[in-house]
């Protein structure tokens, strides 16, 4: 069953300078395109990956996904209700379905909050029942139940995310949005975090849209992976697809250029150019200026997002670079 | 034997506190060839950032050396004066930091940063000195060097920031480049760049490298040797096929089972149980003991030995048997 459905979703920016100055200095106003028209299903009980480098719009994605950002264009349709058309009542109902945790645990924690409020936050705000609640969920992400009484700077990083993923817990959700969770953790507290979402996943039968840019850690978790680039979703498929037979051109340079554990001596021919700048995108397909098999149609119209064996690619010569 | 260009024997830094003596740095020797890339690893807290800062002499006070020596092809260095070392910075030793907007200074532009590098250190004139600044954007790969170097650091993108910072460090044609986390801040493309770029100024000038990481995968790919640090001590110590193709530190076979990989599958990974004590309250013995699935008694009071296995050491009484 679809649990999110995500359909032709935009976001578009305004990052002029302030009127006054744009009349004084006469420039135009200046819009960046931080998501354009991504579309794509998350099945429920299922992983489903964004993986991008900065200014793909993963994160805007995600926060679109949970109702922190309106979308410019399309909808975002949870359980078949779409959020911002939503009746109050039934977004009461949606929004404890919904938790998200964020990157940087020192962050997203209140220092002036309790460990036990914090986690109950989700919960109190809607009245419901918190009694014992914190203790329970902090024993289920492997901490103990006194934590409950101190305060988040007593706790160190991977601890304070586990924090986090209990205060995403408290309200029995069904989709957890994650924003680079473990980019902020060392690799021995990653893979801690890493098992412990996995547990619950099986668990609470809970879904996740992961969101991060480290491929190795995608491949691991994800049942499906949609591949950004600029705004745009360039190709979408199963980890073992995609990383046995990567169709898009880009989706390959990544996957190529990303550090292997086992690449002694790798010699790689790095990448060429750098992404563009987002706010004046390259005309059609946005990756043709680094593509090396571009042709006159990649700069003359995008190309769409078609369905290609099991996975979804957008580029007019897919799959065929070798 | 060729004399290394750097040679760390014994070094300790001690940070004087209110509730003790922390020791951030404990013991730590290893060598740099010319040509050759050392890379050193481990965790927050490990103690690697702490060693390359001792290196260049650029401790924050109240941490001090407190042992051991360091010497850059042959003399001494770790018991220079601030002004002596200064000469010896940006010299004979370049430096590469995370973070390449901090490492510049917003308000000069590219091309004054760099000719002001070279005119320190080289006894070169002004001209001079700006044809050498162009030369260097030219080698780290700066399209349109000629143009761009009268640019301001807020022009330029990320990686190509961290190019100029490169080049920074390489204008005075130093014999070491200690390059700390040189591509954490950078997206997986243009870290591919930057490491490319590491390995070929490496090769080509035949400086030495101590490249610090968290990533294994950029240590696997660029590193000749590696040493990985915990807790302020070098745990092991060897070539990189060797070290984490085949680890013997029960601490760096618990990090390698804990990184996901491809190869593994979707199998659960492996987890080191805790976490790496507060350097106000190591264990005694083995620092790693209470997390180590092989720990003994011996381990528990024994200070640390040093097993010699072929081309590398590792700090352990009972290192991992071949797999």
């Amino acid at each position: 069953m679809t649990l999110v459905s995500i359909k032709n979703l935009t976001r578009v920016f305004d990052v002029s300078k302030p009127w006054l100055n744009r009349v004084i200095e006469r420039l135009p106003k200046r819009m960046l395109t931080a998501v354009s028209d991504v579309s794509f299903d998350i099945e429920e009980r299922s992983v489903y990956a964004l993986v991008g480098e900065s200014g793909s719009g993963k994160s805007t994605i995600g926060k679109m996904v949970v109702g922190l950002l309106k979308p410019t264009e399309g909808t975002v349709e949870i359980d078949g209700t779409d959020l911002m058309k939503a009746s109050g009542s039934e977004i009461d109902r949606i929004r404890s379905d919904i938790q998200m945790i964020f990157q940087d645990p020192f962050a997203s924690l209140n220092p002036r909050w309790k460990v036990r409020n914090i986690i109950t936050e989700p919960v109190a705000a809607r009245g419901g029942d918190t009694k014992g609640l914190a203790e329970k969920l902090l024993e289920q992400v492997g901490l103990s139940a006194q934590d409950a009484g101190k305060f988040p700077h007593e706790f160190s990083g991977g601890q304070r995310q586990r924090i986090c993923v209990a205060r995403a817990l408290a309200s029995e959700p069904r989709l957890i949005v994650c924003d680079e969770p473990t980019s902020a953790l060392d690799v021995s507290v990653q893979a801690q975090v890493l098992n412990l979402m996995s547990d619950l996943r099986d668990e609470f039968g809970l879904t996740y849209l992961f969101i991060s840019h480290d491929l190795t850690v995608v491949q691991h978790m994800a049942d499906r992976i949609g591949v950004l680039y600029l705004g745009r979703l360039v190709e979408e498929a199963t980890p073992d697809e995609l990383f046995s037979n990567p169709q898009h051109p880009y989706t390959k340079m990544l996957i190529e250029a990303a550090p292997k554990m086992d690449g002694y001596g790798r010699e790689v021919t790095p990448p060429q150019g750098e992404i563009p700048d987002p706010i004046n995108p390259p005309t059609g397909c946005a990756y043709h200026p680094r593509c090396p098999i571009a042709i006159a149609r990649c700069s003359a119209e995008r190309p769409p997002l078609a369905t290609k064996g099991k996975g979804r690619v957008a580029c007019f010569r897919a799959g065929e670079m070798t | 034997m060729n004399t290394p260009v750097l040679s760390v024997d014994a070094l300790s830094v001690e940070i004087p506190t209110r509730h003790g003596l922390l020791k951030p740095v404990d013991q730590v020797s290893w060598d740099i060839a010319k040509g050759e890339i050392l890379g050193v690893v481990g965790e927050s807290g490990a103690g690697k950032s702490m060693t390359g800062n001792a290196v260049i002499g650029l401790l924050d006070r109240p941490a001090r050396i407190s042992g051991g020596q360091v010497r850059l092809n042959g003399t001494r260095i770790d018991n220079l004066t601030p002004a002596q070392m200064r000469k010896v910075r940006g010299k004979q030793i370049g430096m590469v930091f995370q973070d390449p907007l901090t490492s510049l200074n917003p308000l000069l532009t590219i091309g004054d940063q760099l000719s002001e590098t070279i005119e320190t250190h080289l006894a070169v004139g002004r001209t001079e000195a700006r044809k050498r600044a162009i030369a260097a954007l030219d080698e780290v790969g700066i399209p349109a060097a000629k143009d761009r170097i009268d640019s301001y650091p807020f022009e330029f993108s990320g990686g190509m920031r961290q190019r100029v910072v490169i080049a920074l460090a390489l204008c005075a044609e130093p014999s070491l480049i200690i390059a700390d986390e040189p591509t954490t801040a950078l997206d997986v493309s243009v870290q591919a760049q930057v490491i490319a770029l590491l390995k070929r100024i490496c090769r080509e000038r035949g400086a030495a490298v101590m490249l610090i990481t968290h990533d294994m995968g950029v240590i696997a790919e660029t590193a000749d040797r590696v040493a990985v640090m915990y807790a302020g001590r070098l745990a092991e110590i060897g070539p990189v096929a060797q070290v984490l193709g085949a680890p013997r530190h029960p601490y760096t076979h618990g990090l390698m089972g804990a990184t996901p990989l491809a190869s593994k599958g979707r199998k659960r990974l492996a987890q080191i149980p805790g976490a790496m004590p507060r350097l106000g309250a190591l264990p005694n013995g083995c620092a790693f003991h209470p997390r180590c699935p092989k720990a003994q008694d011996k381990c528990k009071s024994d200070p640390r030995p040093t097993v010699q296995d072929g081309a590398g050491r590792a700090a352990c009484w009972f290192p991992m048997e071949d797999a």
